[in-house]
């Protein structure tokens, strides 16, 4: 379009990658500890939080009661098994284990997350 | 829209919207619908919510430098809503919404700078529409955990960005004497 040269661009984009990449990196360091809780939230509020370590399924229902996901854990890794929602991502989005990982089911508003492996629940999401 | 021709036999015109712009904006939005159309056909899925090609983002920044940035914020908002009522859901339409603003805001200011070309423009595009949207979606389902995704859609911004940003450039250097004034 213009005649000036492709410098600018050149830098600008490099910067942006290297941003990318810096916080890529600083997110995917934090290591897998297996001892963590799996917290489930619908619409906002806590449903349940379930030991990492501990197999076992789980129905979440939404406020009617009709169970809207099914959720695994084993091998200390949790996974979305099925779903009602029409696009089904978060079954797709495969298993979790590192602290902050998570699975969001937004047609549901239903969000999976591995938190901190404390002895309580004292670092429980606010809401 | 505001017509102030009551004269009989003489169709209404404005001029704050001449027949030219109405039609490049309605020829950019139905480009983008098409698009948005052919996305929902692709089933891309890198298992991460939020990643897609953004092709109806082209049609955004051959509206942001070939008309104005108003041109191009109608044609965003447009889309949005348009594609949203057939395509998506209420949800899709306040998450596309808030990435379409914010990514609007930062091309809109980067191609003022007049330094970078549409290929960088598309890039910071790309990679705001991703975060805008990504917060949104945290502030909806009132969990921040899920800005755990931002790296994942910081760098598939990037990597979209850049496919469209070429794609961009190229057709408007062949638009240049069609649609392209100047």
């Amino acid at each position: 379009m213009r005649k000036s040269s492709w410098k600018n661009d050149i830098i600008f984009i490099g910067i942006l990658a290297a941003v990318c990449v810096v916080i890529f990196l600083i997110f995917m360091l934090q290591k897998s500890d297996g001892s963590g809780w799996v917290v489930v939230t619908v619409d906002g509020e806590e449903y349940g939080r379930y030991r990492l370590s501990e197999e076992q399924e789980i129905e979440i229902t939404d406020a009617d009661g009709n169970v809207t996901n099914w959720l695994e854990i084993s091998d200390g890794k949790a996974n979305m098994t099925a779903a009602d929602c029409p696009d089904k991502l978060c079954v797709k989005q495969g298993t979790i284990s590192r602290t902050g990982e998570n699975i969001v089911c937004l047609p549901n508003r239903v969000v999976v997350s591995v938190e901190r492996g404390k002895e309580d629940g004292l670092d429980a999401i606010a809401q | 829209m505001r017509s102030r021709s009551d004269e009989k036999g003489k169709i209404p015109t404005s001029k704050k919207f001449p027949a030219r712009r109405v039609a490049m904006i309605g020829m950019f939005v139905a480009i983008a619908l098409i698009c948005s159309y052919i996305e929902s056909l692709i089933p891309i899925n890198f298992g991460v919510p939020g990643i897609k090609l953004g092709l109806a983002n082209l049609i955004v920044l051959f509206a942001l430098y070939t008309g104005s940035a108003s041109d191009a914020i109608l044609v965003s908002i447009l889309r949005i809503l348009l594609a949203g009522f057939m395509f998506g859901n209420m949800f899709s339409i306040i998450y596309s919404l808030a990435g379409g603003l914010l990514s609007f805001l930062v091309m809109w200011l980067l191609k003022r700078t007049k330094k970078l070309r549409p290929i960088s423009v598309s890039v910071a595009g790309g990679m705001s529409h991703n975060v805008g949207q990504l917060i949104v979606a945290a502030i909806v389902v009132e969990n921040y955990n899920i800005l755990f995704y931002i790296p994942v859609l910081l760098i598939s911004g990037l990597v979209t960005g850049l496919v469209i940003g070429v794609v961009a450039q190229e057709v408007l250097l062949r638009l240049r004497g069609i649609i392209v004034k100047k």
